[in-house]
């Protein structure tokens, strides 16, 4: 298998190809555009067979993607922030349709003000659109992720569709050694659609279509029923991933040294790897942290989520976006799933690497020494900066 | 006896749900009648998500698939594509959209598929307001009609502004072609659907879909003031293309519009100064009509 030193953002165009991709639609957003950049180019060249139709807008990249996918092609598209807010209502339309769209998000900050450095409220204002989504940590993972996304949106116990994320910058714009598989492993791996379920041409039938009380509740419980079983079926599709690559991910909630843990910091896309290292240092000197990432955050890994606070009475929560008026979205979500769980530890909220600002090893660190020691409020803004510059906690 | 100039298979059923005397379902019946069975149909939210009957339903015999409200451009640039991958390259795609979901909110959609020469029909059926929410005055609402948000009253005296010129916008992409269309003229109208059929390349059909509640004129009426729309030339009868502009239909003398208006609720306030003003315009876009087709 060829390695290639690629950014996070050819991963993804990698993977679409290694797919087999039919149809891309995508418009331009930084610092997605090297994804589209070169899938341009590798239908330009012909290694790969598909149309790139060139949209006018996100909002019409996505309608073109559902729309082909209803007719039976493989889909794809990428986008980041803006874009993707201004996707939202086609969102809703690709899961509610049943199609099953991959998509990669670089993961990006909302303005004003302008800011086209990481952060994750983006995407996780699409948390509630039904679609399946993976944050990546690494662009070997956002690439293997991609590429069985495209099985997971169109197993017939799931026909979602499914959104993998990067950091920006530091996964879109950063090179690193990515193991590519052949195309006869992706080919075995991933076949060709199946055409049940899309538009038959001659034929009386309407997709989309409107309907009343009597029927709406029965829609949305069928895709919330397909959420479900995206879990179980996404552990099948990575097993069969690592028979063929001799690679896998961890599943939807990867721990680190979380055996013994007096701590453990739930984490999110890149800021991962720092606090790996952060937990080597901490556990040399003798203290007992431990780390899980949240790598898929729909469906929630509620039950792993269960499991690992069985062995740890604090979990601390590491979120790069904010719910206003609330908190940190991946906090609500963990403290909830833990709310009914047979041993609850307690578990507080860390908001920080807001808008690009860099999560660095000593950021890590003050989140461990809060979380040990057990103290103070519920939620903490990390490294926030008074107005005479000075960084703040609390 | 003369020739049956329009086919006789019918792909819209009659259990559909519009309104009695509703332009916008001859619209559909006629397009179909003119596309035939191996058409992929693209609708928005319009007149025709309520029209085509809801799940598990439906009134066509061809596949329909329902897309956002501004999005039906994309949608068809998206049907195409796939088409073209799946092996189904003589498959004709068409969007069927309203006017709100043409001349406002899907104006940007229509003209991205316009710009990257997508090959599939658009078809605009203008009832000349949002009808399916209630009659609220769009972008393609004539100059003095009462709409609901147009309300008619000593200061108000309906749509304050002209209608937009869908097609001069549409023209303005270079199409491969363009035609005006009118449910009271079906033999020109399936002579342009067919036309259309065998161009190549992004096309787009303006229909002029009479409303009897939007319009506010009792059902029975649709043709009769669908055949006035045009003899009045409040709406010419054209075709551009390749750039070509040919009117279909030319009267030694037009009707005057006051026989139009006057016909309807939505004008019946119109006084004689605005009838007067009325016409003027529709003179001055008549000639500039005929100047386009002198040039060519």
């Amino acid at each position: 298998m060829p390695e290639l030193v690629i950014s996070g953002n050819y991963a993804q165009s990698y993977a679409a190809k290694l797919a087999r991709i039919q149809v891309a639609s995508a418009y331009p957003i930084t610092p997605q555009t090297a994804i589209v950049e070169k899938l341009a180019e590798f239908v330009a060249s012909g290694e790969l067979n598909a149309q790139f139709i060139k949209v006018e807008s996100e909002h019409s990249a996505l309608q073109a993607c559902i729309s082909a996918a209803a007719l039976g092609a493989r889909t794809y598209t990428a986008t980041s922030s803006q874009g993707l807010l201004l996707m939202h209502e086609l969102l809703h339309w690709a899961a509610g349709a049943r199609t099953p769209v991959v998509m990669g998000v670089v993961n990006r900050a909302v303005a004003p003000p302008w800011s086209i450095w990481t952060d994750h409220t983006d995407t996780i204002a699409q948390r509630d659109t039904g679609w399946i989504q993976f944050y990546g940590e690494s662009n070997q993972e956002v690439l293997d992720t991609t590429i069985m996304a495209f099985r997971l949106a169109e197993h017939p116990q799931v026909r979602l569709p499914v959104m993998v994320t990067e950091d920006a910058f530091y996964l879109s714009h950063t090179v690193e050694p990515v193991d590519i598989p052949t195309q006869a492993q992706v080919d075995s791996f991933l076949p060709k659609r199946d055409l049940a379920d899309t538009l038959q041409i001659g034929t009386a039938m309407r997709m989309g279509s409107f309907t009343g009380p009597d029927l709406y509740m029965e829609f949305r419980h069928k895709v919330a029923k397909a959420m479900e079983r995206a879990a179980p079926v996404f552990a099948e599709i990575e097993e069969d991933y690592r028979a063929i690559t001799g690679r896998d991910h961890g599943g939807p909630l990867p721990t680190y040294r979380v055996d013994d843990a007096d701590a453990v910091l739930v984490t999110m896309g890149t800021a991962t790897t720092t606090a790996k290292g952060v937990v080597d240092e901490l556990r040399a000197q003798g203290k007992r942290v431990g780390l899980a990432k949240l790598r898929m955050f729909r469906p929630f890994p509620q039950e792993e989520l269960r499991r690992l606070a069985t062995s740890t009475d604090r979990i601390g929560v590491l979120d790069r976006s904010f719910t206003f008026g609330a908190a940190g979205p991946a906090y609500t979500e963990v403290a909830g799933a833990l709310y009914d769980a047979s041993h609850k530890p307690q578990v507080r909220d860390f908001v920080a690497g807001l808008g690009g600002r860099d999560i660095t090893p000593a950021t890590i660190e003050e989140v461990f020494s809060h979380l040990l020691r057990g103290e103070g409020s519920e939620v903490t803004w990390v490294g926030l900066k008074r107005r005479e510059g000075v960084a703040t906690h609390g | 006896m003369a020739r049956l100039t329009i086919p006789a298979e019918e792909l819209m059923r009659s259990g559909h749900s519009a309104c009695p005397g509703c332009g916008a379902s001859l619209a559909m019946r006629y397009v179909l009648k003119g596309l035939g069975p191996r058409t992929l149909m693209t609708v928005p939210a319009c007149c025709w998500t309520v029209i085509g009957t809801p799940f598990p339903t439906t009134a066509l015999d061809v596949p329909m698939l329902d897309c956002a409200f501004e999005a039906t451009g994309a949608s068809i640039s998206g049907l195409r594509a796939a088409a073209d991958m799946l092996g189904l390259e003589d498959v004709t795609v068409v969007g069927f959209a309203g006017d709100g979901g043409t001349a406002d909110i899907g104006l940007q959609a229509l003209s991205g598929m316009l710009e990257r020469r997508t090959d599939g029909i658009y078809i605009m059926y203008d009832n000349e307001a949002y009808m399916n929410t209630g009659i609220q005055r769009s972008g393609a609402t004539p100059e003095g009609a009462w709409t609901t948000t147009t309300p008619v009253s000593k200061e108000s005296r309906g749509k304050a502004e002209p209608k937009k010129d869908v097609m001069a916008i549409v023209v303005a992409h270079r199409p491969a072609y363009a035609a005006t269309v009118n449910v009271a003229f079906p033999e020109d109208f399936l002579k342009k659907v067919q036309k259309a059929k065998a161009i190549h390349g992004p096309r787009f059909l303006h229909i002029l879909a009479p409303c009897p509640p939007g319009w506010r004129y009792s059902t029975e009426k649709t043709i009769e003031i669908g055949r006035l729309a045009t003899d009045t030339n409040v709406f010419p009868l054209y075709e551009v293309e390749d750039g070509v502009t040919r009117i279909s239909r030319k009267l030694g003398t037009a009707k005057p519009v006051a026989e139009y208006l006057k016909v309807q609720g939505r004008f019946a306030h119109m006084d004689a100064d605005e009838v007067a003003a009325f016409q003027a315009d529709v003179d001055a876009r008549w000639k500039r009509l005929l100047a386009q087709e002198a040039v060519a």
